[in-house]
């Protein structure tokens, strides 16, 4: 997959993503496809979500770091 | 050489006991390690890190702080507690506990794609850990997140290093890389929600770090973050090398952010050491503009130069693409390496796509996926920007759990662009880099673990049974110990006797 990805030609005045259809879809079909796939995610997000979010929030608390 | 150098990540992760805020990180931190190091079993498990070349102090300006004036959490050469978890994992890497974060530093790798493989073996280690602490029953459970703060004021990084010629004079990295640093958030950054160091601010930002950055050169870490660091530890011959300490990064899971990331600099970097810039692109107070365009993810933020000049941070990026660009045509033509190509597209990419709609990189760019989440949930559930459901999407995006993670379910949906594989991750979580000296140091583990005393990033130390003095092997240039150079050395030699004995006798 990385290899397909790797030869995508770009401009910057293209239609930036039209010839990238395996890895990112046509600049057109992107919002639609996002939306769909927004959804699929926020349809079990409530399953993956730890169930009180304000307790979850908050009880993450950290040590400093560098 | 271009996007090909010595370089590696190291990332603290976030770490938290579910329903007890007020656990022992530096406890957990260790746990982690320990639980991780335990089913290693033989000495690999328990070698200590060597500190005898550490020099945290020596800053690149020219001088170096008296340890009297330093700050206790400077003094990484000589940790507070030496007993703490510490190990030398068989790829090379480094896993130890870091003030109070487990942290996972990668071998040194020769590419951008290679620091993406063993950055994401990183993250492997990290469940792995999870896994085994949950499995014992007479642990707590000890979660890990791959992020940069708790949004309470706590922030902790992910380190970015770099080997560069030592003749490159130090006021041309500060000149040349703080415009760039100051704008590269707008791919490398993680999304944020909150504002300010506490967080209390509302809103979304691109940036997880850029809040905490608050002067623009400096020696410390932890406080008064600089965005030029100016640590001057080479881990390598000094007189030939220093080791460029990048502190600004965020923690990133698409891989393609981590390639950029990476890879832009290394290209910026090498233009710095040819001495190749032409155009000064300094920017006026890059420490509030850092902020500024790190709150605006609608990327029109403007950014004023100091030659008067007014521009976004990401045409200011296209001034960088386009000098970078040039400088690689004209140097290498044709014959630019692999690495530098396919930087270069994703380069051209992702400022074409981001110019045009930020949501077109929500496959590729961390900051994006996450916004197109959160902005869907919002709207979904018509909540504002303080909700605490929106505050626990963005920590769950970097929970390292693929059950739990967001990042993670939206890699197993196919709905983030991917860089390396799965298999090439499963194997870089044993097997180190073919071509720099971790390749050494892992085999070293691997082979003759049990008689290895301890190692750092320039010496294996090995305790012979036998022979009453520990015995240092110095590997002070990173492209030595390749597995070209020593693959049939160490096939040879039965014993770290053996190896010993060879080594000297060369």
């Amino acid at each position: 997959m990385a290899g397909q990805e790797q030869q995508r030609p770009t401009r910057r005045d293209d239609e930036p993503a039209d010839d990238a259809a395996p890895a990112a879809p046509p600049a057109g079909g992107a919002a639609q496809s996002t939306d769909a796939d927004v959804d699929a995610i926020l349809d079990e997000i409530d399953d993956v979500l730890e169930s009180n979010a304000e307790e979850f929030v908050k009880g993450f608390v950290q040590k400093g770091g560098q | 050489m271009t996007a090909r150098r010595v370089m590696g990540i190291e990332t603290e992760y976030g770490v938290s006991a579910p329903g007890d805020p007020a656990a022992n990180a530096m406890l957990m931190s260790s746990q982690v390690v320990n639980a991780y190091a335990a089913p290693l079993g033989s000495r690999a498990g328990r070698a200590r890190w060597d500190y005898e070349d550490e020099a945290p102090l020596r800053d690149a300006r020219g001088w170096e702080i008296s340890r009297d004036s330093a700050h206790a959490s400077q003094l990484t050469d000589a940790p507070e507690d030496p007993g703490l978890a510490n190990v030398i994992l068989t790829n090379g890497a480094r896993l130890y506990v870091d003030h109070a974060h487990p942290e996972y530093s990668s071998p040194e790798v020769m590419s951008p794609r290679d620091v993406v493989l063993w950055d994401k073996a990183g993250e492997r280690v990290m469940l792995e850990a999870v896994r085994r602490i949950a499995a014992n029953p007479g642990l707590g459970d000890v979660n890990l997140y791959k992020n940069n703060t708790d949004n309470k004021g706590a922030s902790y990084g992910t380190h970015e290093n770099y080997l560069m010629r030592r003749s490159t004079p130090f006021a041309d990295v500060v000149k040349y890389l703080t415009p760039f640093f100051v704008t590269r958030q707008v791919f490398t950054g993680a999304g944020r929600v909150g504002r300010g160091q506490d967080g209390t601010g509302t809103g979304f930002q691109i940036s997880q770090r850029a809040d905490f950055f608050e002067v623009e050169v400096g020696l410390e870490t932890t406080l008064k973050r600089p965005i030029i660091n100016t640590r001057d530890e080479p881990h390598a011959s000094a007189d030939k090398y220093r080791r460029l300490h990048v502190i600004i990064g965020d923690a990133n899971l698409c891989e393609p952010a981590t390639l950029l990331k990476l890879g832009t600099t290394n290209l910026v970097l090498a233009m710095i050491e040819d001495a190749a810039f032409t155009r000064d692109l300094s920017i006026e107070r890059p420490v509030g503009t850092l902020h500024d365009i790190s709150h605006d993810p609608t990327l029109k933020q403007q950014v004023t130069l100091r030659d008067g000049r007014s521009m976004t941070a990401l045409e200011l990026q296209w001034l960088f693409f386009e000098q970078v660009s040039a400088y690689v045509s004209d140097r290498y033509g044709d014959d630019a390496d692999e690495a530098t190509v396919e930087v270069m597209h994703r380069w051209e990419s992702v400022l074409s796509r981001l110019g045009e709609d930020p949501m077109l990189c929500a496959r590729e760019l961390d900051w994006v996926a996450k916004l197109r989440l959160l902005e869907g949930f919002r709207n979904r559930e018509g909540l504002n920007w303080d909700a605490h459901r929106l505050q626990a999407i963005d920590l769950q995006y970097a929970d390292v759990r693929p059950e739990k993670g967001l990042y993670h379910r939206l890699a197993s949906r196919g709905q983030v662009e991917r860089v390396v594989t799965d298999e090439e991750i499963t194997e870089a979580v044993h097997e180190p880099p073919h071509d720099t000296r971790a390749y050494f140091r892992g085999r070293c583990l691997a082979r003759y673990g049990e008689h290895v005393a301890a190692a750092s990033w320039d010496s294996v130390i090995f305790d012979i049974p036998g022979r009453g003095a520990l015995q240092r092997v110095p590997t002070l240039d990173p492209s030595r110990g390749t597995k070209e150079h020593v693959e049939s050395l160490l096939q040879r030699c039965e014993t770290a006797a053996d190896l010993v004995d060879a080594l000297a006798a060369e």
